[in-house]
């Protein structure tokens, strides 16, 4: 049951990260990070059933941080948005050395 | 203050006394130096902004406000100002306070110039003179302290440490014996008169402050010099003089040529103390002491003669060289002439100059146990003697004259104190810092008085030159009749002081020569007896010389027709009290400087040896030790000596006056060049500056700019270093670095995903 549990997790992880070096759409980016944070939440859970109840109190925390995250970060892409009329990372170099 | 703390010197009979407060005789000079430091920056100081905006710069000056001295110079319209000391044959100096705004205001140009009074002259005339009067004071009861005590031990007052550094532990300490009560009096006794002097000399100079700053600073580390009880507090005052001789003789900066003169004494004066330091680290290598006492008895264990004790006297001798101006650096005490005459009267003539007899007295013990040492003192101070003498001959500028004659007299005491007969060298020292005190000071009021009456006329010409001057005795009787005084003890006519000490310094050359220590040691194989007979002869001559250039200088600056002009002739006057008193004082002294130390054979006179007498406990073991075995000269030879230094004496005046004839004189615009052959050698000074500057200056200065500038400044240093690893290799690192940082969060998540998988990979396959 937990190894089911955790490879779907790694599944669900691995999508995200290649959600995250592939697309360059700044929305489908930040699902990913969503994908990822869950996947993370989800071998959490899965783990709690070894070791306790730690882990779902640790969900609780990342699915807190993610929510602020969220909110924080759909503010800045809304920002960029109106000064680039655009979301695609690619044009958001402004940081180069 | 610190100074107060004066340590455990107890138990000694003088600590009781007037002597401990002999702090306040440096505290003095150093307290005024800096209320005058401080008058002159208040006085110098803008209230205005300094700097034009950075914007208009160019467009429209920014007005400055006026320094308190120009406001007191538009306020008080007064026509005279003193410009002199340029050097040699110069363009005439532009006065000091050159900021480019004078040039435009109306007036400024030509024999009118703004007057300078400063505004603080009453202050600052009366603190620069007061606190050395207050100095002397204080020096003269420690003085009277010292007569009534008995022990002859030196007082060592230890104030406060100074480098404690692994065994050596070196105090700011003062030595006070009866060598350097005497150098202290004379410092501040003839010091006092000097700033006296100066008062009226620098009156209309807008830099007045300034000067008296740096003169007390002077006084200050003289006293330091003199005082000091190690070598390295010593050597604290001997580069303080040096650094303050070098501020006055460039006092007047704007003008190049005494700025040059100035770093050529700086520059040339660090040779000597190359030799000063190298000495220094050889006594503490070898001796492990730099105090004069435990020095003293390290030196008395070596064996007379050794290597190691020769080569730190003639370390020492070296710096003595310098300072002292003695063959092969001397050349830049005649350059020195271009500062303020006060200055070469106190600095250049009077007291620092003779720092390096005072440190050959004082090192005794060292140079007593190198015989060859002190021989080769003798053989530099004779050849300088007779040298500079003869360049004397044919000098022009009053000043000049004035400046090999000193380093003449120079050699004079480095042939005593190197023969061991310190108390005549001290001797000399003392007479020759009043004489030639006055004659600098009676240069210096001819000079003021034929600079008024040029400026009077507004005539550009060279107030220093004797072909302009003749006939000054009617226009300046003091300075006349003072300023023969000093030529008489200068030429060494009796009674008058100079007599007494150069006899003195001749006699004991010639009893030195027979049987001492000294004669018996060779000198680069020489047999001693034969140098000390050769310096006693070449002293002979250069007395010959000595009678005959100063009484030249006489008979052109005071007698004959005046050849200055004849609308400047009524513009001609003597010089206000605050200048003459001080010509009278030294012109007294240098009559009764003799009775100071009568010889015996002079007993009738007076007490006999009275400097001798007083000085015995410091000199009396080296010149004991030096003079070892030496045989008595009889009584009739003493005065068949005596009777020819006279007669030499009284020879050269009267050749001077009988063939040199002021009418055949024209004023110096007028003159041709000096014939060629002997003359035209002397009048340039056996183009000893020029073959320096052959031989030294320019090689220097081609390797310093061929191959230390081009060659490894620029080519190795600037662009392998500067250039490639400075600049070249941080723009490659750069160029690569900021390709990294493209802004694009893609490949930062690149790279932090290949870098956690990398970390990863390792921690599992590992």
């Amino acid at each position: 049951m937990i190894s089911e549990a955790l490879f779907f997790s790694a599944v669900l992880f691995t999508i995200g990260v290649v959600g995250v070096l592939t697309r360059r759409n700044a929305i489908i980016l930040f699902m990913s990070v969503e994908l990822m944070l869950n996947a993370v939440n989800l071998s959490l859970v899965a783990l709690s059933m070894l070791h306790g109840v730690g882990g779902q109190v640790f969900v609780v925390l990342v699915m807190t941080v993610s929510a602020a995250e969220a909110s924080v970060g759909l503010a800045i892409f809304i920002a960029v948005f109106r000064h680039f009329r655009s979301v695609d990372v690619k044009d958001m170099n402004l940081l180069k050395g | 203050m610190l100074l107060q703390q004066a340590a455990e010197a107890v138990a000694h009979p003088l600590a009781d006394t007037a002597a401990r407060w002999i702090w306040l005789v440096l505290a003095l000079p150093a307290a005024g130096a800096i209320v005058n430091g401080v008058l002159a920056m208040i006085s110098e100081w803008h209230p205005g902004p300094f700097d034009p905006d950075p914007i208009h710069t160019g467009e429209h000056e920014i007005p400055r406000a006026p320094t308190l001295v120009e406001r007191a110079e538009r306020a008080a319209p007064r026509a005279m100002t003193v410009v002199e000391g340029h050097a040699p044959y110069g363009p005439e100096p532009e006065e000091e306070g050159g900021h480019g705004d004078h040039a435009d205001e109306p007036g400024h140009t030509g024999s009118h110039a703004p007057p300078r009074r400063h505004p603080f002259l009453g202050l600052v005339s009366i603190v620069g003179t007061g606190v050395l009067a207050a100095s002397f004071v204080v020096a003269l009861l420690a003085f009277l302290a010292m007569r009534r005590v008995e022990s002859d031990a030196p007082l060592v007052l230890r104030y406060w440490d100074w480098l404690p550094a692994g065994g050596l532990s070196l105090g700011a300490s003062l030595h006070l014996d009866r060598l350097s009560m005497l150098m202290t009096l004379v410092v501040t006794g003839v010091g006092t008169l000097i700033h006296l002097f100066s008062v009226g000399y620098m009156r209309d100079d807008g830099a007045y402050a300034r000067f008296f700053a740096y003169l007390n600073l002077f006084v200050f580390f003289m006293l330091v010099l003199v005082l000091g009880a190690s070598y390295p507090v010593m050597f604290v005052g001997w580069e303080g003089v040096g650094l303050c001789s070098y501020l006055l003789i460039g006092f007047w900066f704007t003008d190049k040529a005494n700025a040059d003169a100035g770093k050529k004494a700086f520059i040339v004066n660090r040779i000597g103390d190359f030799g000063f330091l190298v000495a220094m680290f050889l006594m503490y290598w070898n001796f492990h002491a730099l105090e004069f006492g435990p020095l003293a008895a390290a030196a008395a264990t070596v064996p007379v003669g050794s290597a190691v004790v020769t080569a730190v006297a003639l370390f020492l001798f070296l710096g003595c060289a310098g300072k002292s101006a003695q063959i092969p650096l001397y050349v830049w005490l005649p350059d020195a002439m271009a500062g303020p005459t006060p200055v070469s009267a106190l600095i250049h003539a009077a007291t620092m100059v003779t720092a390096g007899v005072y440190l050959v007295a004082r090192s005794g013990a060292l140079f007593a146990a190198a015989p060859a040492a002190s021989l080769t003192v003798v053989v530099i101070g004779a050849l300088t003697a007779i040298f500079a003498a003869t360049i004397g001959l044919k000098q022009w500028d009053i000043k000049k004259v004035l400046a090999y004659s000193t380093v003449s007299q120079l050699g004079y005491m480095f042939v005593a104190v190197g023969a061991g007969a310190y108390v005549a060298g001290m001797f000399h020292l003392v007479t020759h810092a009043f004489f030639k005190a006055l004659l600098f000071l009676g240069a210096g009021a001819v000079i003021h008085a034929m600079h008024a009456a040029y400026h009077a006329t507004g005539r550009d010409e060279d107030a220093q030159d004797m072909r302009n001057m003749g006939g000054l005795r009617r226009a300046l009787p003091v300075t006349f009749a003072t300023m023969w005084v000093a030529t008489l003890a200068i030429s060494g006519i009796p009674p008058f002081a100079g007599f007494f000490s150069k006899d003195e310094i001749l006699g004991a050359t010639f009893a030195q020569a027979h049987g001492s220590l000294l004669a018996r040691s060779g000198w680069l194989g020489i047999p001693g007896s034969v140098v000390l007979y050769g310096a006693y002869a070449l002293l002979v001559v250069s007395a010959l010389l000595t009678a005959l250039y100063m009484t030249r200088m006489m008979l052109y600056t005071f007698h004959g027709e005046n050849r200055t002009g004849e609308a400047e002739r009524r513009h001609l006057h003597e010089v206000p009290w605050t200048m003459s008193l001080p010509l009278v004082v030294l012109g007294v002294l240098s009559v009764v400087g003799g009775w100071l130390n009568l010889p015996e054979l002079f007993g009738a006179l007076g007490p006999v040896g009275a400097m001798e007498h007083w000085l015995e406990p410091v000199v009396a073991a080296p010149a004991a030790a030096l003079a070892g075995g030496r045989a008595e000269v009889t009584h009739g030879t003493e005065l068949g000596l005596v009777g020819l230094a006279v007669l030499v004496a009284v020879a050269g005046i009267a050749l001077a006056v009988a063939l040199l004839k002021p009418s055949r004189l024209r004023p110096k615009r007028e003159s041709a060049p000096e014939p060629p052959g002997i003359e035209r050698v002397l009048a340039n000074k056996y183009y000893v500056d020029e073959l320096y500057d052959a031989t030294i200056v320019r090689p220097v200065l081609g390797l310093s700019r061929k191959i230390l500038h081009t060659g490894l400044d620029v080519g190795i240093i600037d662009r392998a270093f500067v250039i490639g690893v400075g600049a070249k290799l941080p723009r490659l690192f750069a160029r690569l670095g900021s390709a990294l940082q493209n802004g694009l969060v893609g490949n930062y998540a690149w790279v932090i995903i290949v870098g956690v998988v990398l970390v990863l990979g390792v921690f599992t396959f590992r």
